[in-house]
């Protein structure tokens, strides 16, 4: 055993806990304490749990520093960890062949980690390591030697938009909600991310939640509230505990509570768990929810800003928006405006996923494109499959096909070729995706999480989903794409809230880049990429069946007739095209059309 | 103030006045179906909607505050073809069976429907289906047939402060519901009843007693000294359900009693000549074995159980006042003048009233008078 200093850092981001996280920490603990390193437990030796690192394919991911020198290891699991104690922290000698290798430098190196910096790096429940980080250095440098103006303007300058996905200027939003005069103003953190694939917010609060916070003291201090309230889901339990924590943190060194840094200004922090309604995520009718009604969008008589909580004034702004803030306090409006476009400045948290390689959190600067995401970032498409589209933007989000991959990543162009930014998901479709599949999918959870105030969005993108369900169970009719575009288009524009407005998106931009695809469908009967169960048949070619057999034993219906060495027949009757036949068979004797 | 221009014509309103406001200032039609002058404003309808210069998407006028120099279109081919869209797909989970439906002829949908002339639908699909029935003893809850308007959730709780209804679900299974999908048990005003545009809420005493051909009589509520109007749809010298009307001083609201407290009028239990006691109280229906179920008091002759002529007989109001007077005079003289209470009627009038207060006082002598709407 060598050095003075070891640090054991396990990434325990979602992706992290998922794939045996606390498994590996537990046998980190044993292994140490075998090895009789506990008598310099926490001296020497040294166990975090820090955030999430961004590359969830390779999870879990371990780093060891010893002596400063950074070591990574990937894909790691319990049955590692004793060879890894024994050679690298016993012996000095790293275990080479579970080094991160190449995809882990490329995933890395066109990320720019502003809001991310710290996850992965500190250990979240520990509030000096924040601290030691650079940590409420923004909030204090905002609270005694700025006026809310001056924070106002940085803000503006830095041309931060709102990251919860409609991309309005936070500056402008401030600057409203302080010129405007009440007794009482709430600060609330909209953490009610619920997409389907989306993770960037859960990474940020379970990861950092310090910065949320921070973030959130600054805006307190711009727009003169008092109170705050962050608003999780409660299927986030992790997040919640450790923001509620680093609440508790924050009261107890006065960085919360009454007379913060001594400058006499008051703010406090709720935390309301959300019960898991998709729309709530929505500002009015997250406030709704605060408030104790239905989480129910409410008409815009009034900005949030002028009435909103409890008809005062209020600034909502996403998870991550906040936790850029202390960044820009720090090193300057122009600073970040730099890292991004003209009309957007900063970087842009993405949860990577789909077929894709190097599925994770990543971070770019907005301009990037979605070539240089995909490829050089996450490594192509997975077992070396053509890429068919991007979805981005979740449920309320468009398809963006191959063609156009060489656009810019921000939310203009987003939007002009059918998508929109969102709160950041992106999903990779490769030939193997249906895109009427695709679309029927997001639509499915669209339609079931309406409220169900507005008659377009209720009943309207139920109508939708029963047409494509329909056309991808080989009964859609010819007419079925325009009445599909119609009232796409009849939804979108007289829809209440963004929920209904957006709805339709993943089903319009498939259309526009796709429909091929719904022709085939509806015409041939067939999907061509073979995802359909009502459109595909499963054969089995007699040259290249050995009769073993194989197929028959696994058919769950059985639906496979034959004699032991002489060619199967499938019976289409009973056949439910479950797939199985297909995915056992050794000899690629069945035939999938 | 504020002056907009709707479709062509100028007109000047209040500040924080929305555009639907302005447009029916000027009489000009604007179909909608969840919008009530009296609630909040609600936007969930989607039918009331109008295009704004200089705005790209069409907004809806009952949730857009009129603006100074604000130039309003309320009627394009385009706007038709919305309103139309959301009227099918509203009629697209809506049972087609308007020949059965109380509110036929008086349903917001309906004439909806009509003016647009929906015969085809694009849009067949699921429908909702709601087996339970609600058990109350006033309102009859057809939740099939509800729009989701919420002017029912909203006049429960902004007007009545009730609060007994509200949505349950999300999606097309969104439904109004009280707590837990039990029964509705409130105070059974019958606010919502008289909000609901469809036949989702209808009186459950009304069910097949007609639809049309009534004659409305405008009368007073007798109920209590509140004096609300209403107006009562009779035929054949029966009332068969009783309203009232928005321009009246209670504004159209009316209480449990007002709106469903009318079943006494035609009652044939209903006292309609003076009664005079003949037997002995003990032998009062309250000593008598009681039947199950009880019969009211005062069952008249020939329904079984107690056979009132034995107990009481029909005399003329001269004879009643006699008699009424004779045993006053005597419970006096016998007993002094504290011997006798008076309880008077929230359902005369304050005149009524006051004579009686005064008759007690002077020609009785004692002040045990009371009244039944003095809580």
């Amino acid at each position: 055993m060598s050095g003075d200093n070891i640090k054991i850092k396990i990434c325990m981001g979602p992706g992290g806990i998922a794939a045996g996280g606390n498994d590996v920490i537990e046998a980190f603990k044993g292994q140490l304490t075998n090895q009789r390193i506990n008598a310099s437990f926490g001296e020497q030796c040294s166990l975090h749990q820090v955030g999430c690192r961004g590359l969830c394919a390779k999870d879990v991911l371990v780093e060891i520093i010893i002596d400063g020198k950074e070591t990574i290891y990937e894909n790691i699991n319990p049955e590692k960890v004793p060879r890894i104690v024994k050679e690298h922290i016993l012996g000095d000698n790293p275990v080479k062949e579970w080094i991160a290798g190449e995809d882990y430098d490329n995933f890395k190196k066109k990320q720019i980690k502003v809001v991310l910096s710290h996850c992965g790096e500190i250990d979240p429940e520990d509030m000096n390591a924040y601290i030691e980080a650079g940590g409420y250095k923004a909030a204090h440098k905002a609270l005694t030697s700025m006026s809310p103006s001056e924070i106002v303007e940085t803000v503006k300058t830095s041309n931060l938009r709102g990251r919860g996905g409609a991309g309005f200027p936070t500056g402008l939003k401030w600057e409203l909600g302080l010129r405007i005069k009440s007794d009482v103003k709430y600060v609330i953190c909209n953490g009610d991310e619920g997409d389907p694939g989306a993770f960037m917010d859960r990474s940020v609060m379970e990861g950092d939640p310090h910065s949320v916070i921070e973030g959130m003291i600054i805006c307190a201090k711009a727009t003169e509230s008092h109170k705050g309230y962050i608003y999780v889901r409660a299927e986030y339990p992790l997040a919640v505990k450790r923001l509620q924590q680093a609440i508790d943190q924050c009261l107890q060194k006065g960085y919360l509570g009454k007379n913060i840094f001594d400058t006499g200004f008051d703010f406090d922090i709720r935390i309301f768990q959300g019960a898991g309604a998709f729309v709530c995520g929505e500002a009015t009718a997250l406030m709704r929810s605060i408030e104790g009604k239905r989480g129910m969008p409410t008409p815009k008589l009034w900005r949030s800003a002028e009435k909103g909580l409890w008809e005062k004034p209020t600034v909502l702004n996403n998870v991550e928006t906040f936790a850029n803030i202390p960044k820009i306090i720090l090193n300057g409006g122009d600073w970040f405006r730099n890292l991004g476009t003209e009309r957007s400045g900063g970087t842009k948290v993405f949860s990577l996923t789909g077929n894709i390689k190097n599925s994770g959190l990543i971070e770019v600067p907005l301009g990037i494109s979605l070539r240089e995401i995909i490829y050089d970032i996450g490594g192509g498409i997975e077992g070396g499959r053509s890429l068919k589209a991007v979805q981005t933007g979740g449920p309320s989000g468009g398809c963006i096909p191959a063609a156009l991959l060489d656009i810019e990543v921000d939310y203009e162009s987003l939007a002009k070729v059918g998508s929109i930014m969102g709160s950041g998901g992106m999903v990779v479709l490769d030939e193997t995706n249906c895109m009427v599949n695709t679309a029927k999918f997001f639509l499915e959870f669209t339609q079931a999480e309406s409220c169900g105030k507005c008659t377009p969005c209720r009943i309207g993108t139920k109508r939708m989903l029963e047409i494509l369900e329909r056309i991808t169970n080989g009964n859609g009719k010819e007419g079925d794409i325009e009445l599909l575009e119609d009232l796409g288009s009849h939804i979108r524009a007289t829809s209440l809230c963004g929920l209904g407005m957006t709805a339709p998106n993943p089903v319009l931009s498939t259309i526009r880049y796709f429909r091929d695809e719904y022709e085939a469908h509806i015409k041939d009967r067939k999907c061509p990429a073979l995802v359909c169960r009502n459109l595909i048949t499963y054969s089995i070619i007699e040259e290249e069946c050995t009769g073993c057999g194989a197929c028959k034993r696994a058919c769950p219906v059985d639906s496979i007739r034959g004699v032991r060495k002489k060619p199967h027949k499938i019976d289409p009757e009973l056949c439910v095209k479950c797939g199985t036949c297909f995915d056992v068979c050794k000899f690629k004797a069945i035939l999938k059309a | 103030m504020v002056t907009l221009k709707i479709d062509g014509r100028k007109v000047t309103v209040r500040k924080l006045s929305t555009i639907l406001d302005a447009a029916r200032k000027l009489d000009i039609p604007i179909p909608t179906l969840c919008h009530h002058p009296e609630l909040s404003p609600y936007g969930g309808c989607r039918l009331c909607l109008v295009e704004i210069e200089g705005i790209a998407k069409p907004a809806a006028s009952c949730t857009t505050f009129a603006k100074e120099g604000m130039i309003v279109n309320t009627s394009s081919p385009y706007l038709e073809k919305l309103r139309r869209t959301n009227l099918e797909l509203i009629l697209s989970d809506h049972p087609n069976e308007c020949m059965l439906c109380e509110r036929s002829g008086d349903c917001k949908l309906q004439e909806l429907a009509y003016f647009y002339g929906l015969r085809e639908n694009r849009f067949k699909g699921e429908i909702r289906v709601y087996s339970k029935k609600d058990n109350n003893p006033f309102v009859t809850r057809d939740m099939e047939k509800c729009i989701l308007c919420g002017q029912c959730v909203r006049i429960c709780d902004e007007i009545q402060g009730v609060g007994a209804i509200d949505f349950a679900y999300r999606g097309l299974n969104t439904r109004v519901s009280p707590p837990f999908e039990k029964d509705l048990n409130c105070e059974f005003c019958g606010q919502c009843v008289a909000v609901c545009p469809t036949g989702a809420l209808t009186g459950k005493m009304w069910a097949h007693k007609g639809r049309q051909n009534f004659k409305e009589v405008e009368t007073i509520c007798p109920y209590c000294g509140c004096g609300c109007n209403i107006t009562l749809y009779v035929r054949r010298n029966e009332i068969i359900r009783i309203s009232s009307n928005e321009e009246t001083i209670n504004e159209g609201w009316l209480c449990a009693k007002g709106r469903f407290g009318y079943g006494f009028v035609n009652s044939p239990e209903r006292l309609t000549k003076p009664l005079i006691r003949i037997a002995p109280k003990e032998n009062s229906i309250f000593n008598v074995k009681q039947t199950n179920p009880p019969l009211p008091p005062f069952t008249k002759v020939g329904r079984g159980g107690i056979n009132n002529a034995a107990l009481f007989k029909e005399v003329t109001w001269e004879e009643a006042f006699q008699y009424v007077s004779k045993r006053l005079k005597e419970i006096k003289e016998n007993y002094g003048p504290d011997a006798i209470g008076g309880l008077a009627s929230a359902r005369c009038t304050n005149e009524e009233n006051y004579l009686f207060q005064k008759f007690m006082r002077v020609v009785i002598g004692t002040n045990n008078v009371d009244h039944c709407a003095r809580y």
